[in-house]
């Protein structure tokens, strides 16, 4: 047997005893947010009974106890993607806060005649700043279509990506669908063509190993939530040249050098993105949650969620009327739709056995549309999912779809 | 028989049901048995907005009555908005605007929903009342 124990992995997650009904909770909404393990809330809990103060320029103990443990967080981050240096991590307050970020930085680089290309598999978050940084900038936006299967038509990709392809920002992981995108080769295709890159790994980072020097795109972003963490922190990784060379964005505290009347001069990587006193706790946080993923391996974890989905594609597959979306290789999110049965109705009655997941467009409303649908029933899995939970997906889908049908 | 007793006629039907699953099946054979609207007539207009699922609502008069159709992509949904049409159905819209709907907050089945979905309750209930007051002003 592997040393990978997902029963001892679960009593780590104290809100995972929750009953529902007199049942135990199968939480099965990982794609949204995970648990917390006790050790993060513990690194939370610490931080404001033994650390907390504001950070950087302070003279008194705490605030440089207190600064030495968020840069030593920034550090961790950096190891985890074999970042070439901790410069390059800029915290944020999640996903959403990095795409905006590198979407106002670029907008000065854009003109008329530009393009973006994203595509059909892209969340909210990746389609809707880059929309609004066409209309201050006149470029345009294209997306690279997928499949039936929910794979992207890499032949199509080839064909959109031009001289004027400025930015290629993909997902790597589909929330939705969980399709699996070949990032590698489409980054190479893209640096080829003369484009920046912005990688999605809000699905990515919690599933699989990330090697940002091996990736080669500019900037990739994730949530810390997703990984563990706590909400509102999250993590811009930037190439140390591009983002030197792009100008700050939000203005104020620890983003500045010096500051007149006159004018005003920035301060250095990774300060000159993060302006304002930033979410210390949630920095170290996350570093522990990020140790807590190492620990358990992350390879480990991606193959424990493979077994896991491969068995959930089966049993869920089975049931009468099942339809299953994405490819058969996938990565967090197992998303399907039964024939004659709203998935609202599915959840609703699903939750009342205690099993969570999430139903709806899942933020990806134009890929729903791609589908023709309103949207699907997503189970998105962690490391501290079983097989029982497996099981009890399929059995309460089932149930529930007798009574609905 | 008056709105308030049909509301009361509810609540003991729901009575006898001892869990949430008997409760559902109610709701979900209500939902299958309200007729479903021609989709010719599930017009923008006629839709609820703010409800996750899609919700259709049409109201006339008959004989100086309200008289109510609804349809709902969600059986469950369905089925709730039918429970509000089995009492405010043929009744004055003087009845009807002066109705108290909140005995849908005694079914027990609003403990069991989303917040979204509890909200999209109050919503209906809301809206069947602001078709009856457009129809009575004409």
């Amino acid at each position: 047997m592997s040393s990978f124990d997902p029963a001892s992995i679960r009593s780590e997650f104290p809100i995972l005893a929750t009953e529902i009904n007199g049942r135990p909770l199968v939480y099965l909404d990982n794609a949204a947010t995970t648990q917390k393990p006790r050790r993060v809330l513990e690194a939370s809990r610490r931080y404001y009974e033994e650390l907390n103060s504001n950070i950087h320029r302070g003279t008194h103990h705490l605030a440089r106890a207190a600064t030495e443990a968020h840069e030593k967080a920034r550090e961790t981050v950096a190891a985890h993607l074999n970042a070439s240096s901790s410069d390059e991590v800029i915290f944020t307050s999640g996903t959403t806060d990095g795409i905006n970020l590198v979407a106002n930085i670029l907008t000065a680089s854009f003109q008329p005649g530009d393009e973006i290309l994203i595509s059909t598999l892209e969340h909210h978050s990746n389609i809707v700043p880059w929309q609004m940084l066409c209309e201050r900038s006149g470029a345009s936006l294209k997306v690279i279509p997928c499949d039936d299967h929910g794979v992207l038509d890499l032949d199509a990709f080839r064909e959109l990506l031009t001289e004027r392809t400025r930015l290629l920002a993909v997902t790597w992981i589909s929330n939705a669908f969980g399709t699996i995108n070949p990032v590698a080769e489409m980054i190479a295709a893209a640096k080829a063509a003369g484009a920046r890159v912005l990688i999605d790994a809000a699905q990515a980072v919690p599933h699989l190993p990330v090697d940002v020097q091996a990736l080669g795109a500019d900037f990739l972003v994730f949530s810390g939530h997703k990984i563990f963490a706590p909400t509102g922190i999250g993590v811009l990784w930037g190439r140390r040249e591009v983002l030197e060379s792009l100008p700050p964005w939000r203005g104020g505290g620890e983003m500045i050098k010096e500051v007149s009347f006159e004018g005003t001069t920035y301060n250095d990587l990774p300060f000159k993105y993060e302006a304002g006193t930033p979410n210390i706790e949630g920095a170290i946080a996350l570093a522990e949650a990020i140790d807590f993923a190492n620990e358990l391996g992350m390879a480990a974890i991606h193959l424990h969620e493979k077994r896991l989905l491969e068995k959930a594609a089966e049993v869920v597959g089975g049931i009468e009327g099942v339809h299953l979306y994405g490819p058969s290789e996938r990565a967090g999110a197992l998303s399907f739709a039964i024939e004659g049965v709203h998935h609202y109705d599915l959840g609703t009655l699903i939750d009342q056995m205690g099993v969570a997941v999430r139903t709806g467009h899942h933020c990806c409303q134009p890929l729903m549309a791609r589908f023709g649908i309103t949207g699907t029933t997503r189970a998105s899995f962690a490391a501290y999912n079983t097989m029982e939970d497996v099981e009890a997906l399929a059995t309460s889908v089932e149930k529930a779809a007798m009574m609905l049908r | 028989m008056s709105i308030a007793d049909k509301q009361q006629q509810v609540l003991d039907e729901l009575d006898l049901f001892q869990d949430w699953q008997e409760r559902y099946e109610y709701v979900i054979e209500l939902g299958k048995k309200l007729p479903a609207m021609p989709e010719e007539q599930k017009t923008s207009e006629k839709l609820i907005k703010g409800c996750q699922s899609q919700v259709w609502l049409d109201a006339s008069t008959e004989d100086g009555t309200i008289r109510y159709a609804a349809d709902s992509d969600s059986v469950i949904t369905k089925g709730m908005i039918a429970l509000f049409v089995r009492v405010l159905d043929g009744e004055s819209s003087d009845d009807i605007l002066t109705a108290d709907l909140s005995f849908i907050d005694k079914t027990g089945l609003k403990e069991h929903l989303a917040p979204t979905r509890a909200n999209a309750l109050n919503l209906m209930a809301t809206q069947m009342k602001q078709r009856a007051l457009e129809l009575a002003q004409g």
